[in-house]
């Protein structure tokens, strides 16, 4: 029976309308600022930079010029090398952190591991040529106590940026590691500690594999935000390797190519995808 | 015959349609970017972003000057692309690259008996590139040269009058090449002894050989901050594609930072100024162009805090301190002996790029 009494449809009730009212923002935010962008960037990638009409060049240079498929191959190693380092100095800080740090001073201590977020990213980059320069702390020291005779070349270099990576991307492993140890309830550890095992096999079989998923969280956001970084290579590795960001800027500048700088974008998305799917995959077969 | 156009390509046509929605939604968001069609808009390099530049125009003229900087033609262009007609007043360009911002129709021919083209250096003219069909469409307001930046307390300055310096043992990891493709390759050009504006496919392994021996002697490759910093810092001595929009400004605090002409030849960067054929502002327009090319809107601008340049107007109103850094009275043999940027089509414009690329990952 309709309520109303003078129409034979349902009015639509509140509770139907209100969820979709409530996401519309959200969701107009997303096909205006990233599916739009991302069609007019895979349309633009099938196009030819004289003349328009549709190519596939964009993505065949790609595979055919060296110079290029050696920028991807810079990037996977440097993106793999920060990563994995990373992760071996952010598990121990986060650890120390959640474990041996008073729990009143973990806030503290958690403010004052994040402080260099709070500084910007283009002035953390130029401080760290500084500090790596020939004339740096780094340099000065070294051969002011004798160690080497003549500066080292640190600055401009993989290694520079993979400094200068790690310094960043060591805070937000912690942070999302530390989440997670903070999570762990400490009977598992009694739990383990009961049945025999001793610290080393307890933090091997029990504490580790249950914060992987936040080791896996932080690892994947470290690969995303890294592999697509100008700023730190540009500054720190100076142009000594292309990574793939500096390539796609590149093809930008002066010749305005865009749709040759759109395909390598993609390509660029395709490798990230690939590695949250290798993520996703391996994160849920854990959880099982 | 030219290039069909975007619009007549359906792909192309759609791209640009998907690239202008996006632009828009952008522009909206953050309406106010773009000023009042009452104020001047300007796409600029950042030399033009001196307050001590801008705000004697505005004060005078009661206008607002907004600026946009970007940098490369392409990024340029791209903007314009992504905005309104009638947007911008005014943009600054390589003079080089003033013919692609007339086939695209971009720009208005400027009023020749209105500027003062007659005080200008004679070979910074570029007529060649700012006059096409008969009408000139940008006029040089700045220039200067990519040759040998060096600290001369570190390298003996007899050595910078020679580009084969640059590739000898020397000088091995005490070099820095400046970021930009075109120019060091003109450089590399004369190196080997070629013409710049003769420069064809066929010159491209000589060049690219010459390259890398400039990369295996360099410590690294910058763009114009990073260079710069590096020849100041001391972490080099030598910036290949330097000259006084290195030194000049930094004179000062390192007096000891200075550029060479050397025996092969330097090559000869040069911006201009043009004005938009929608610009809803053309009176103002003119206005600026015509104060930035006055004897004191030179000095401004030839002095700018981002970098310094020889003003393209003989008058000038620098101070003799000014003139000398720069080396003003040493131009006329300068000129003499600097050849023209390289200015590829964009065939072989692509083609140089990939070989420079080639040289940036090279071990």
């Amino acid at each position: 029976m309709n309520p109303s009494g003078n129409s034979g449809r349902a009015l639509p009730r509140a509770s139907d309308t209100l969820p979709w009212a409530l996401v519309t923002p959200a969701l107009g935010w997303t096909l205006l600022f990233f599916v739009l962008p991302f069609i007019a960037m895979g349309l633009s990638s099938l196009t030819a930079h004289e003349g328009g009409g549709f190519t596939l060049t964009n993505y065949s240079q790609f595979f055919t010029n060296p110079s290029y498929w050696q920028a991807m191959v810079n990037s996977l190693e440097v993106t793999a090398i920060v990563t994995v380092i990373s992760v071996l100095l952010a598990y121990p800080f986060a650890w120390i952190l959640a474990e041996q740090v008073p729990e009143r001073w973990q806030r503290l201590a958690l403010m004052l591991a994040v402080l260099p977020f709070w500084t910007s990213y283009v002035v953390r980059s130029y401080s760290w040529l500084l500090v790596l320069a020939q004339n740096g702390v780094i340099n000065r020291a070294l051969t002011g106590i004798g160690v080497v005779s003549e500066p080292l070349q640190l600055a401009n270099t993989r290694l520079a940026t993979v400094t200068g990576f790690v310094h960043f991307f060591v805070m937000l492993l912690t942070l999302t590691i530390f989440a997670n140890l903070k999570q762990l309830s400490p009977s598992y550890r009694k739990a383990a500690a009961d049945l025999g095992a001793g610290p080393v096999r307890t933090f091997l079989h029990v504490i580790l594999p249950l914060t992987l998923p936040g080791i896996m969280v932080g690892a994947f956001l470290t690969f995303v935000l890294c592999i697509g970084d100008y700023i730190t290579p540009q500054i720190l590795g100076g142009n000594n390797e292309l990574l793939m960001p500096q390539l796609v800027m590149m093809q930008i500048g002066r010749r305005g190519d865009f749709p040759l700088a759109s395909a390598l974008s993609i390509i660029l998305m395709a490798v990230v995808s690939v590695a949250y799917l290798a993520c996703a995959r391996w994160l849920k077969i854990e959880r099982t | 015959m030219s290039a069909p156009s975007a619009s007549r390509n359906p792909l192309s046509a759609l791209t640009t349609h998907l690239r202008s929605a996006c632009a828009a939604a952008t522009f909206l968001l953050g309406a106010g970017s773009v000023g009042q069609a009452a104020d001047l808009n300007a796409l600029i390099w950042c030399d033009h972003s001196d307050p001590a530049l801008l705000q004697p125009f505005e004060e005078a003229n009661n206008v607002k000057v907004n600026v946009k900087e970007f940098e490369g033609t392409g990024a340029g262009l791209a903007i314009v692309e992504q905005s309104q007609p009638g947007d911008w007043d005014v943009m600054v360009i390589d003079s080089i690259d003033v013919p692609r911002g007339i086939e695209k129709g971009l720009f208005e021919p400027l009023p020749e008996d209105k500027l003062p083209f007659a005080d200008l250096f004679p070979q910074v003219k570029m007529d060649g590139s700012t006059i096409v069909g008969g009408k000139r469409y940008g006029i040089t307001e700045k220039f200067g040269y990519n040759t040998i930046g060096f600290n001369k307390t570190k390298v003996d300055p007899a050595d910078m009058q020679s580009l084969a310096s640059l590739t000898s043992d020397k000088y091995k990891g005490k070099v820095a090449i400046y970021d930009y493709y075109l120019p060091v390759i003109g450089m590399a050009a004369l190196a080997i002894g070629k013409k710049t504006a003769d420069l064809t496919e066929a010159d491209l392994p000589a060049l690219k050989e010459e390259l890398l021996k400039m990369k295996a002697n360099a410590k690294l490759v910058g763009e114009v901050t990073a260079s710069q910093t590096a020849l100041a810092t001391g972490e080099v001595d030598i910036l290949v594609g330097g000259g006084e929009w290195v030194t000049a400004g930094l004179a000062k605090e390192n007096p000891a930072l200075d550029f060479s002409i050397p025996k092969e030849g330097a090559v000869l960067w040069s911006q201009s100024l043009a004005m938009f054929k929608d610009s809803k502002n053309k009176d103002m327009a003119l206005k600026f162009i015509q104060y930035i090319l006055s004897p004191e809107g030179q000095a401004r601008l030839a002095t700018s805090s981002c970098y310094w340049g020889m003003p393209s107007n003989t008058k000038a109103a620098l101070t003799d301190d000014q003139k000398k850094v720069l080396r003003f009275d040493e131009q006329p043999g300068f000129l003499a002996r600097a050849q023209a940027y390289p200015a590829p089509n964009a065939d072989l414009d692509k083609k140089m790029q990939d070989m420079w690329t080639e040289m940036l990952q090279a071990k």
